[in-house]
């Protein structure tokens, strides 16, 4: 088949030593096939590497195995921060990690892309399916501030926006632990300046970016990803929503530390490269 | 126990009179259509479940349990006759299974009552509301049937009453609303979707009908059997074309150059998945499926 010729000799042994349930079609029982995901991690590998040049710090503090949420904020107008956390837990994770997003729905009406994000493992983002794949044992992605992150501005860089409250609940109800990232560079690979939203309204989709160059593809920006200690939370999913929001509001403020950090690790890198110039 | 099918000339039916025979049940059945040679010791009454001579069934023969699988599909019957032999139907069985003293009741329903939609999850549960007839009219008199059978829950309590919505069958008899659309050798797909199809061989189908029988189930239950595949690996399986159409011609397309007819309202069926959880049944009833899903398409590729 077309998607194995795709897949590249490391990412086979990678995916080999992923802990999903695949059957002799190498389908799982979300439709995740081995051959898609091989061939999307072979085509994830240049961009994390060279084009991006990822560099990735903490990725220890990703439990190995069992559940938990990754919490990350989005940077840039196009989930190029999913694909390179992906890429991260994929690529530096020992053993290598399969980490599922929650997807906005308008994409499930889109021909071709909608049943490829159904064989990568990118499913709709519904509580059902983050409940289904915490309890199985599963590592899920998730971005809070949703379509209003990938949605800001260049002027609002690093700002992150309101969290939406749910991953908190299931969290609680599922007992996974959280794991907080921050992805530092997206805004400068892909500085939005204007949504056309024409457009947006003739696709259905949220947004539509606009780039100072029109075209919304991604400058090849060096970007860092930040993963912070795992934190837990105690209790059941059904607090009052005060309570829930001082955990998501933790959660939050971990967030802006790692990206603070990231920027300064930016600023300090800029500086070192100019003050080394003649 | 002496147990009644309600359509018991169809497919699946007859599989399922075999396992109860095995299991050592008395089965006698209802049914329009003929059943030439039903095996030994099984009484198959000529009769229409919403006429006179179906109550005297009922009268007469006593039987402990029901399994009312005489529902009909858009494929075999026109809209006006579906609300009867549906609903109609529905309400005759369960008003009779009440009143002459049968103690449980099982509803055979279908898994596509829950619809297929871009923003629905994976893994319907049992709590879900149907929502097939939203997008396919032609499901709506089934999904009817399946919440009226549902309220028999309440509106006779001592009746134990299990409504059981089943994933598509495959087998070797080649019948069913799956295998009628993957009749012909080119199947028509919607180009740009792919989604996960659920089914169970028939046998297996068939074991768990009689299996609910034998556990005081009341409720609503999904049966699934293994996991989904997607459309594309369905009819690659079963030694199908699958041919991609444009979503606008689909459902001009249907029904003429050798593809399958469908109802306008299947679009979404074809592009969207319905993939349902029957842990719920699998757990009150210990059933567990014996062909995976290779071994049910080559059941069917190969009959």
């Amino acid at each position: 088949m077309i998607w194995d010729r795709l897949t590249e000799k490391t990412v086979r042994a990678r995916l080999d030593a992923l802990d999903l349930p695949f059957n002799r079609y190498g389908l799982d029982p979300l439709g995740i096939s081995k051959a898609h995901l091989g061939a999307f991690y072979s085509l994830l590998k240049p961009l994390y590497h060279q084009y991006f040049r990822v560099e990735t710090f903490g990725i220890e503090h990703v439990p190995p195995w069992g559940r938990a949420m990754v919490i990350g904020n989005h940077s840039g107008g196009l989930p190029v921060d999913a694909a390179m956390a992906l890429a991260a837990l994929f690529f530096e994770g020992d053993p290598p990690r399969h980490a599922h997003g929650m997807v906005e729905k308008f994409a499930q009406r889109w021909p071709v892309v909608s049943p490829l994000f159904s064989r990568i493992g990118q499913l709709t983002g519904l509580p059902e399916h983050a409940v289904r794949m915490l309890e199985d044992d599963r590592l899920l992605m998730v971005f809070p501030e949703g379509a209003r992150g990938t949605g800001k501005l260049y002027k609002d860089k690093y700002k992150l926006v309101r969290f939406g409250t749910g991953f908190m609940r299931i969290a609680l109800q599922t007992r996974s632990p959280i794991v907080p990232f921050a992805f530092v560079g997206g805004e400068e690979a892909l500085p939005v300046i204007h949504h056309a939203d024409g457009l947006a309204r003739l696709t259905g989709a949220p947004y539509w970016p606009v780039t100072p160059y029109v075209l919304p593809i991604p400058l090849p920006f060096p970007c860092q990803l930040w993963f912070g200690e795992a934190m837990h939370f105690e209790g059941d999913g059904h607090e009052a929503d005060p309570v829930i929001e001082g955990y998501v509001q933790q959660v939050k403020d971990r967030i802006a530390a790692l990206i603070e950090q990231g920027r300064a690790f930016r600023r300090g890198r800029l500086q070192t490269a100019e003050g080394g110039a003649p | 126990m002496k147990v009644l099918i309600a359509g018991i000339s169809g497919s699946l039916a007859r599989g399922v009179t075999q396992h109860l025979l095995a299991a050592g049940h008395t089965v006698i059945g209802i049914d329009r259509r003929p059943w030439p040679d039903p095996p030994a010791g099984v009484t198959v009454y000529r009769v229409d479940v919403r006429k006179r001579p179906a109550e005297d069934v009922f009268r007469t023969e006593r039987p402990d349990a029901v399994i009312h699988m005489a529902t009909v599909t858009h494929f075999t019957t026109s809209r006006e006759e579906r609300y009867r032999i549906n609903l109609h139907g529905t309400r005759a069985i369960f008003e009779r299974a009440h009143a002459h003293g049968v103690k449980r009741c099982i509803f055979i329903g279908r898994h596509t009552v829950y619809g297929a939609a871009p923003d629905a999850p994976l893994y319907r549960t049992e709590d879900e509301p149907p929502l097939g007839m939203a997008t396919f009219p032609e499901l709506a008199d089934l999904a009817a049937a399946d919440l009226y059978a549902g309220s028999a829950l309440w509106r006779y309590p001592s009746l134990r009453t299990a409504v059981l919505r089943l994933v598509y069958t495959l087998g070797p008899s080649r019948r069913g609303t799956l295998a009628g659309y993957l009749a012909g050798a080119r199947v028509p797909t919607v180009m740009g979707f792919d989604p996960l199809f659920q089914f169970m061989h028939e046998d297996d189908a068939a074991r768990a009908i009689a299996e609910a029988l034998n556990h005081d189930l009341h409720g609503i239950y999904n049966v699934a059997g293994p996991q989904p595949v997607p459309l594309s690996l369905l009819c690659r399986a079963t030694g199908r074309t699958a041919v991609p159409l444009p979503a606008p011609l689909f459902g001009r397309l249907t029904g003429k150059l050798g593809f399958s007819w469908l109802p306008e309202g299947a679009l979404a069926h074809v592009k969207y998945p319905i993939v349902v959880d029957g842990s719920a049944f699998a757990e009150a009833t210990g059933f567990t499926p014996r062909f995976d899903e290779a071994q049910a398409m080559e059941a069917y590729r190969w009959a």
